[in-house]
This record gives structure tokens, sequence and C-alpha cells, in this order.
């Protein structure tokens, strides 16, 4: 039973609220009271207090004459400031966008909005999505919640780092995030949450800066997997705005959850497991296997043999891409303009002074490897690698119903560490980047703690649009972990 | 492959970003060694295997190509740094 308001679930607070045992000003007040105490968390970029406020006596007086818009109507959260917000400024992390107030909102927080989701601002994360530490962002780092446990600043992963911690921190009950290479799964396994990757295609992307367009995915971030599902019924479904979003029906994801796992294969893919990753990620791999089993699944062994190729493919695809996208900021139109003498001189200084040394490093690989010359040994070559690990996981299907890994190769890291090295950086979406590149729905779901005292998550990855099962296997995992998600009242 | 300080160069102004002369050294350090890791790939044998296109597989839906937007001037230009009367102002681009 939660303690505070703060303290509830989505599932919860849709039943108290429902019961009339608070309102959604309660709750949401509570929620910007947390959020004012914990400032130092740096856990967002905006606060959107009043607007808040103004959402949830709505949400009441919706509530008072029977009209209430479903489980999500004056539920508080957080909204990574990736998507677009009408009238509230949008950064992506990055000095570029530097007063960018959007007059259209995504459709993702649209959608949420409709169903009357109350936004408490927008929340922090590594400038433009890229990064695994949320150290990139130019509005600072975000400190994980978790770090009294060690002593230390701890980052919360990233590049929704911003949305996890708060999440975690219960500054929100609930927030949505992207994720491109891992952007969700990592920072919810570091900070203790669940968070999911939906399929490509299952939400759309209209109104979120877009990072790699053929890898770019929002999906929800909770503290239980029935608020993920809760969540994600509401953001997804076809978009016209958006051609790559599917048009196919959104089932009622809670529903699922009912569902019994008995009888599933599960897979455990012998090359998820790495030298380089500490003994305590693979003894909770092997719990789960075991949780799994108990709960009458079959467990089996599955080859992904093209997994070691998954990094440097995605650190071709991604930035090639990114180099595409990010040629938007040249400051003509928006955001920041540093004049020049000449067009091409204000081009080059308001990208050398609007980006940060991660985004410039890759928008110039990616500028590289589409550069005359280098395109087919680099891009074309990425992109038949790439329909290799999608083949792997084809293959795999076909003798599985889901598969189980480890989230991320360790717990959180310090802020400050792993920064020399851009590499080692990138080795920490080792585990999450296949699936992206696959295009396929994927969880992590906090499983247990490392012999520091911090979470570690488990990631379920399902076939093409069936988040149905990620769910039902995440959920049964969840049950078995009976992991408490709570930073401070853990032992 | 290795980048040297004139390739970074080079890249840097195609990506038009300023870079400073003291952080051509470091970049290409860095490029050459992210580059040197990608090309792990050339081992993969990928003879004969297409390249993705698409991540999902399905057929784009078609809708008809009809405005159902528009009229939004001042939606459109709030985030200017510069208009006259409707339209962008911009930098001189022609000399």
């Amino acid at each position: 039973m939660a303690e505070s308001l703060t303290d509830l679930t989505i599932s919860e607070a849709r039943n108290g609220l429902e019961a009339g045992t608070y309102s959604s000003v309660e709750l949401v007040q509570a929620h910007l009271d947390a959020l004012e105490a914990a400032r130092g968390l740096n856990a967002f970029i905006t606060q959107t207090p009043e607007l808040a406020l103004e959402r949830a006596r709505a949400s009441d007086a919706r509530r008072a004459s029977g009209r209430s818009l479903g489980p999500m109507d004056g539920i508080p959260i957080a909204v990574k400031d990736l998507f677009c917000t009408d009238g509230v400024m949008t950064t992506a992390g990055s000095h570029i966008l530097e007063g960018f107030v959007p007059t259209y909102e995504s459709t993702v927080s649209a959608n949420l909005r409709e169903a009357g989701a109350v936004m408490l601002g927008k929340a922090n994360l590594d400038e433009f999505a890229m990064g695994s530490s949320n150290t990139t962002s130019y509005y600072g780092p975000v400190i994980n919640p978790w770090s009294p446990k060690v002593g230390k600043d701890l980052v919360p992963g990233g590049s929704s780092g911003g949305s996890a911690a708060a999440v975690s921190a219960r500054l929100a009950i609930g927030a949505i995030g992207t994720d491109t290479g891992g952007s969700i799964r990592q920072p919810a396994s570091f900070c203790g949450i669940v968070g999911l990757k939906p399929t490509y295609g299952r939400c759309s992307r209209w109104g979120i800066v877009a990072f790699a367009s053929s890898l770019d995915q929002a999906g929800p971030m909770a503290r239980s997997v029935r608020d993920a599902a809760i969540m994600l019924e509401v953001m997804a479904g076809h978009d016209e705005k958006d051609s790559t979003s599917a048009p196919i029906d959104v089932p009622n994801f809670e529903a699922a959850l009912a569902g019994d796992i008995k009888g599933l294969r599960i897979g455990i893919p012998k090359e998820y497991r790495l030298d380089t990753v500490p003994a305590e990620i693979d003894a909770i791999w092997r719990q789960g296997v075991q949780w799994l089993e108990a709960a009458g699944v079959t467990t089996v062994a599955v080859s992904l043999p093209h997994t070691p190729y998954a990094l440097p493919t995605y650190y071709i695809i991604a930035p090639a891409e990114a180099s595409s996208n990010l040629a938007r900021y040249d400051g003509v139109r928006f955001g920041l303009r540093v004049d020049g003498d000449s067009l091409d001189e204000m081009y080059e200084r308001t990208r050398g002074e609007g980006f940060g040394v991660e985004v410039r490093r890759r928008v110039m690989m990616g500028t590289y490897v589409l550069s005359a010359g280098y395109y087919d040994a680099y891009y074309i070559k990425a992109q038949r690698v790439r329909s290799l690990i999608a083949c792997d996981f084809r293959a795999a299907f076909e003798q599985v119903d889901a598969i189980l890994t480890p989230t991320a190769p360790s717990d959180a890291f310090a802020i400050g560490e792993k920064i020399d090295d851009p590499i080692t950086m990138y080795l920490n979406d080792v585990f999450t980047v296949p699936a992206s590149l696959a295009g396929l729905p994927a969880i992590s779901v906090p499983a247990g703690l490392s012999q520091r005292g911090l979470p570690i998550g488990l990631q379920v990855i399902g076939r093409p649009f069936d988040e149905e099962t990620v769910l039902r296997t995440a959920h049964a995992l969840e049950r078995a972990a009976d992991f408490d998600t709570h930073p401070l009242r853990s032992t | 492959m290795s980048l040297d300080k004139d390739a970074v160069r080079k890249m840097a102004s195609l990506a038009r970003i300023r870079i400073r002369d003291e952080e051509l050294d470091p970049l290409a350090k860095e490029l050459s060694q992210i580059i040197g890791w990608v090309e792990q790939l050339a081992e993969v044998d990928t003879e004969g295997v297409e390249p993705m296109t698409s991540v999902a597989e399905m057929t784009l839906s078609r809708r008809s190509d009809t405005a159902h937007d528009g009229g939004k001037v001042e939606a459109v230009l709030a985030n200017a740094p510069d208009r006259v009367e409707n339209f962008y102002a911009v930098p001189k681009v022609v000399e």
C-alpha cells in the first residue's frame, strides 16, 4: 500500500481518483512539491506547475460530471524534452534549440493529453538523445536517485535520464521517453524502474525531435509493468502524420497481463553472455531464467550469431541518420543563431556553438560514413549487417515466443566516468541495440540489486507488434522479483 | 582507416560545424578510434545480403493528396529569429 500520494502507481491512482479518495489537483500538487524539493536531481529542464494545476482542475471537473477520460485522466507525468509541446519550450537538451517554443504538440504527448494526463514539465536528457549517461545535456547532468546508496553522484543512464530519475524519485507517476539504441531501457535499468520500447511503428514519431529516424521510438517509463501497459495503450496508434506508424489496431495491453505465460518458450541467447560483464549481471539473468521456469515457461538456448556486430552497425547507421536529421539546425528559421560574415560562416558558427561535443562527434562521424567514396564501405555495409541481425531474430522467433537478456552490462556508474573514451560509453548499449536495429519491442524490468545495492534490470524482447507477450513475461518477472522501486527504502 | 587533421577539417566543413584548431587533433584521434572500431564489420560475410531499407515490413499506407491544414502564418513564423511581413528574413546569400 502506498505511503503517500507520490508513492502511488498509475493503476492505484486511477482507483483512488475514481473512488474520490483524492483529487487530481491533490495528486498533482503532491508531485509538484516533490519536484520542487528534488531540484538538486536536475531531472527537469522546464517545470510547468501552473499548466499542470490547470489541467488537474479540468480533470477533476470532468470526473465530477461523469466524463472521465479513462485510466490516465488526472495522472501527473513527465515528458522527455524531446517531444514538442505546444506553447512549452522544447530544447532536446541542446543549446541550439534555445528559445524554441513549438506551436504544435507531438502526437504521443497529444494522445496522453487528450486522455487527461497532466504534464508536470519537460524532463532532462542527453543532447538530442545522444548518450547513455545524461551527461551530454546542455542543461547539466541528472543525478540518479539511488546515488545515496554508494555515497557519490551516479548517472541515471541515458538518454531518457531525466524521465527515469523523475519516476524513480517519485516526482512523476510515469514518464514518456524515447529509445533509439537503448535510451528508455538502459536508464530504466539504472534507476530501478520499468521502461518499454515498443515495436518500431507502434507509436507515432511525429513531433519528436528526430535523432535516427529508422530507430527512434517513443515508450512509457513507470514503476510497474501494469502502468507501462496502461500508458502504452494511450500513446500508441496509427498517425497519418507519420507514414512509418503502423496502421494496425492497438490491443488492450493491460488485459494482456491477465494471460498465463505457462507453456511459453523463452529464448536465452548465448551471445549475450560476455566475459567483460560482471558476474552479478549474469547471476541475475540466471535468476530470471529460474523465475520464468518456475512460472511454467520452457527456456530454450538460442543463437543470435551477429550480435557482436550490432554496436558497430548502430554507430554507423545512427550517426548517418543524425547527420542528415540535424542538418535542419542552421540558425535560419528557429533556435540559436550566431551571426557571421557570410551565410556559410553563420551556419558554421551557429552549429559550432550550438552543438555539444558528443553531437558534433556524431554528426561528423555520420558525415564521414555518408561521404563520397565511403558510402558503400560503411553505410551500405552496415545496412547489410543490419539485415542479418534482423534475420537472426526472425530465425530465433521461429523457436521461441520471447527472448530474455540482461538490459545493461553494469549498474549505474558515477558522473564523470566513461567520458574519456567514446567507445567505452557506447558499450552501455551492447544488449539493447540489437532489438533496436531489428525494430522489435523490448522492455526492461527491475530484477534485483547489485552488490553495491543498485538496481539491475532484465530485458524481454518480443516479436514485432507482440508487446502483449513482452508485457506478460515482464509481469511474471516483476511478480517473482518483488523489487522495491523506492531508492531509499530498499536494502 | 585513420583520419588526420585535414580530413577532420574537411568533415567539419561538409557538416558546417566550426571546429577550433586546438580541437582538430583530439577529434581526429577519437573519430579514427571509432572508425577503426566500426571497421570490424568488414569481417562479416554480406555477399548476397540486401541492405535493410525499412525496419518495419509493411506497405506504406496511402492517403488522398489534399490539403487539410494551413493558413497558420503566425504559428509558422513564431520562432523565426527575424521576419519581414510574412517571410523569414535571412542573412544575405547573394554577393
